[in-house]
């Protein structure tokens, strides 16, 4: 009993396949229907939690993981390490190293050995499948974390903080702003000088006070904590922003999902 | 009483099914794109700079174009992909397409398929896909210093030497803007501190609305050259170049449920103050 649902599966896909290998089904149509499909089965979850969903979840996260663990080794492992090592291997020699006393010694080398110390890295991470041997695999972190850090530790320095503290120089009305307002024909014009107007005082008082906010060296008390609380608002002001931004990303990834369900699936939309 | 009567409907509302919310969303989204129903929208400053910045390149200089981003991110960055390809195209610019996103640059060469042909642009001499390579910010520094070396092969594994267009490169930096369609990291944020600001390069990029709000800094320091955030930016290119396309489409739909969650947010925040004054 509990093979029905499995054979009944099989024997779908079987069919699905013989009609794409026959001629009788072309796989973008099938890929249509298969992609809309899961969709709707992803959208039954806003009715409430069913079978078909948690089936269309489990295909997604299972042909994800799928899909990378292959891109990772078609992309990555194979061009990177595995091949270049393999090459090498076919073109060993042994190299002189040093002279002592007479003896000269010489080990095996070829194109590409440093190629090893990551492999070995590599091959270190699977040590934390055992709980005995799992310490070994710091080595491969570590070198990670270190490299990592250091990339981006120079990059955050250069490319944020000297940059953005530079651009927070500025002076307190900026240049031309008030002959903007004096120059402005009509209303609308009138309203993007005042807002340039007051663009650079807005910068310096947002920054500044929610620099305050963040200062915990001192109570916030009177005229700090008047401050403080203003830099509190400058940030609630940026999060609010910040959720608005996410609402239209959010119905940004609905509308693509139903433009695709009208346009390539029903076609009811050009 | 019909005051009370009245605050318990607002009440009883308050406590509305929440699938008739989705309902409500649902029609907001499929009535304006069955229709087809269409707005203007004014151009934004950020959109402006990125579309001054590319219109004011060289016919035949290269673009560094970075697909980082998946199908996840498919409905707002894959129309600016499509929109900056459509003006790079137009200018006759050559395009260098890479990404640092696994599931990248079958995005980039589906826009590259459904654009190129419109402007007869081939494959190998006037757009190039590297494909996809691991290492984030090392891939960045690598491809600055030795472009060959870092890509060795394109997406469809041809040799460098058998690409045309790429025999006159040698670094990222033969190109004259960076423009990072980004999904998060790595991305917009990186390439700037990577590669922007090391080397002097001027970037430009395309984020999805979730993350623009952090790119904000960068255009105020002028590190970043323009942005498009989201769908709405991806509208607003279509409008400066006048050719809507995906972006345009949903403009109306995305108005529409904007207009709904002020409605909500209003709506409850009445009903949490009457509650409130009850007390």
């Amino acid at each position: 009993m509990k093979l029905i649902k499995p054979a009944a599966i099989l024997l779908v896909l079987v069919i699905l396949a013989s009609l794409v290998a026959g001629g009788r089904l072309s796989p973008g149509i099938l890929g249509t229907w298969v992609a809309a499909l899961l969709t709707l089965a992803i959208f039954s979850f806003l009715y409430k939690d069913n079978r078909i969903y948690k089936l269309a979840e489990h295909l997604f996260i299972g042909v994800s993981a799928g899909y990378s663990v292959s891109l990772e080794y078609w992309n990555v492992f194979r061009p990177n390490l595995w091949d270049p090592l393999v090459r090498g291997l076919h073109h060993v020699t042994m190299a002189h190293v040093f002279s002592l006393g007479g003896f000269s010694v010489h080990l095996p080398y070829f194109p590409g050995m440093l190629l090893l110390f990551p492999f070995a890295l590599g091959l270190l991470l699977f040590a934390r499948f055992s709980a005995r041997l799992a310490w070994l695999s710091r080595w491969s972190i570590a070198a990670m974390v270190g490299s990592y850090a250091g990339l981006a530790m120079i990059g955050a320095l250069q490319g944020d903080l000297v940059a953005q503290v530079r651009a927070n120089m500025i002076p307190l009305v900026a240049a031309g702003s008030l002959g903007g307002i004096r120059a402005s024909g009509n209303a609308d014009d009138l309203i993007f000088a005042f807002l340039r107007l007051i663009q650079n005082p807005l910068i310096i008082f947002g920054l500044i006070s929610t620099l305050v906010y963040f200062f915990f060296s001192r109570e916030h008390k009177g005229s700090l904590g008047v401050v403080s609380r203003i830099g509190v608002w400058f940030l609630m002001i940026s999060f609010g922003a910040s959720f608005g931004y996410t609402v239209m990303s959010r119905v940004s990834l609905l509308i693509g999902r139903l433009h695709f369900l009208m346009s390539d699936w029903l076609r009811v939309i050009p | 009483m019909a005051e009370k009567a009245k605050g318990d409907l607002l009440v009883r509302l308050s406590r509305i099914d929440r699938r008739i919310l989705f309902l409500i969303i649902f029609v907001c989204v499929a009535v304006p794109l069955l229709t087809g129903a269409k707005m203007k929208m004014s151009i934004t400053q950020p959109v402006k700079g990125l579309y001054d910045a590319i219109d004011g390149l060289q016919p035949g200089s290269y673009v560094w174009l970075a697909a980082d981003y998946d199908p996840g991110s498919m409905p707002e960055l894959y129309p600016m992909n499509i929109v900056l390809l459509d003006h790079l195209f137009a200018r006759n610019i050559k395009i260098i397409s890479a990404s640092l996103w696994a599931p990248g640059p079958p995005m980039a060469q589906r826009a590259f398929d459904a654009v190129a042909p419109k402007y007869g642009k081939q494959y190998g001499i006037d757009y190039v896909n590297l494909g996809f390579k691991e290492g984030r910010e090392a891939v960045m520094l690598s491809a600055a210093e030795d472009l060959r070396r870092t890509f060795p092969r394109d997406f469809f594994n041809t040799p460098w030497e058998s690409v045309p267009m790429l025999q006159d490169i040698r670094s990222l930096r033969d190109a004259k803007m960076i423009v990072s369609v980004s999904a998060g990291y790595p991305g917009v944020k990186e390439w700037i501190q990577q590669v922007g600001t090391r080397y002097g390069m001027r970037i430009g990029g395309g984020v999805t609305a979730v993350t623009a709000p952090e790119m904000y800094p960068y255009i105020q320091s002028g590190q970043l050259t323009g942005l498009l955030s989201g769908m709405k930016g991806a509208a607003e290119y279509e409008q400066l170049i006048a050719r809507p396309g995906l972006g345009i489409a949903g403009m109306v739909a995305q108005s529409c449920v904007h207009i709904m969650v002020v409605v909500f947010i209003i709506f409850a925040n009445v009903v949490y103050l009457i509650e409130k004054t009850r007390k």
